[in-house]
């Protein structure tokens, strides 16, 4: 591994595209997970929002724990 | 080149796949032993309309750190596969460390500082949505503080700067970089009137938490790196 010629590689050639799509959901995902919730959404998804609620109550625990606001 | 990268790919898809639920495991059963304590004795802990009681929210936790740790550990594999060539240490066992730990440092621990976690009972002055949107400023401001701080050190090594010289540069910069995040974002919400004593104890295990999730993360992943590796010949 000493010898590994990736260890040269330049900052310059960036992601490929392949690596930034999931990348992107994944952190969609994440905002979802930790603070999602029906005040939040509601100026952009309206009476939808709601069903973020429940999501909303039952992550409730873990995102007081992983430190994200919550009320 | 490309069996190392396809290793990297591999190693980070395998983790995701398999080092996580177990890694999960362990961090929901921490969560839940020091998630308990800091809830239970909560005073004013009220909910307008309970969705889900306790025991549910309890099995929520689970659910959630689950979540969390698939979710992170792939965002994690992604960015391993693309720092992997670059950082500057000579095993995947310590790059997975390095990285973890910069991650933990600047999505977690800085952030932490200037915005600390809070138990259900403490009401912050400001709406949830302002609160929000300054925690995550905080949370890509310091990851943004942290892999500048790496650039930073990787163009000095380059230039042959001394050890010592590079190293106390690169965290002086941190350190001033962090200090002006904490002068310029919003105030962190006042606690109130909640009790010190159990505020103290919900941070540390948030802080805990938080800890046990990235070394685990760091942990597994290396050894998963170690494993894959030794099946396919780079």
């Amino acid at each position: 591994m000493g010898n590994d010629p990736l260890a040269q590689r330049p900052l310059s050639s960036g992601l490929s595209l392949g690596s930034w799509l999931p990348l992107a959901v994944l952190v969609v995902m994440l905002f979802v997970l930790l603070s999602a919730s029906g005040a939040l959404l509601s100026p952009v998804l309206g009476q939808a929002a709601g069903a973020a609620d429940y999501l909303h109550e039952i992550a409730h625990d873990g995102r007081h724990l992983l430190a994200v606001p919550c009320h | 080149m490309a069996a190392g990268l396809i290793a990297g790919l591999l190693a980070g898809g395998f983790a995701f796949f398999v080092g996580e639920p177990v890694l999960d495991r362990a961090i929901a059963l921490e969560a839940a032993a020091s998630g308990v304590h800091g809830h239970a004795g909560a005073p004013g802990h009220q909910h307008e309309a309970p969705v889900f009681d306790r025991p549910a929210q309890k099995l929520g936790l689970f659910l959630v750190m689950g979540l969390f740790g698939v979710t992170v550990g792939g965002i994690f594999g992604v960015l391993f596969a693309y720092f992997r060539g670059r950082l500057a240490s000579d095993s995947d066992w310590v790059r997975s460390l390095c990285l973890t730990s910069c991650m933990f440092t600047g999505a977690f621990l800085i952030p932490f500082v200037k915005y600390p976690a809070n138990p259900p009972g403490v009401r912050g002055a400001a709406a949830i949505g302002e609160r929000t949107v300054a925690y995550y400023s905080m949370v890509a401001l310091s990851l943004l503080a942290v892999l500048t701080a790496w650039m930073a050190a990787r163009m000095l090594r380059e230039r042959g700067v001394k050890t010592p010289v590079r190293h106390l540069s690169v965290g002086l910069g941190l350190a001033l970089a962090s200090a002006a995040l904490f002068v310029l974002l919003p105030a962190a919400p006042d606690p109130g009137g909640f009790p010190a004593g159990l505020l103290w104890d919900f941070r540390l295990a948030s802080l805990g938490t938080q800890l046990v999730f990235w070394a685990g993360l760091g942990v597994v992943f290396g050894l998963l790196c170690g494993r894959a590796n030794s099946g396919v010949s780079v």
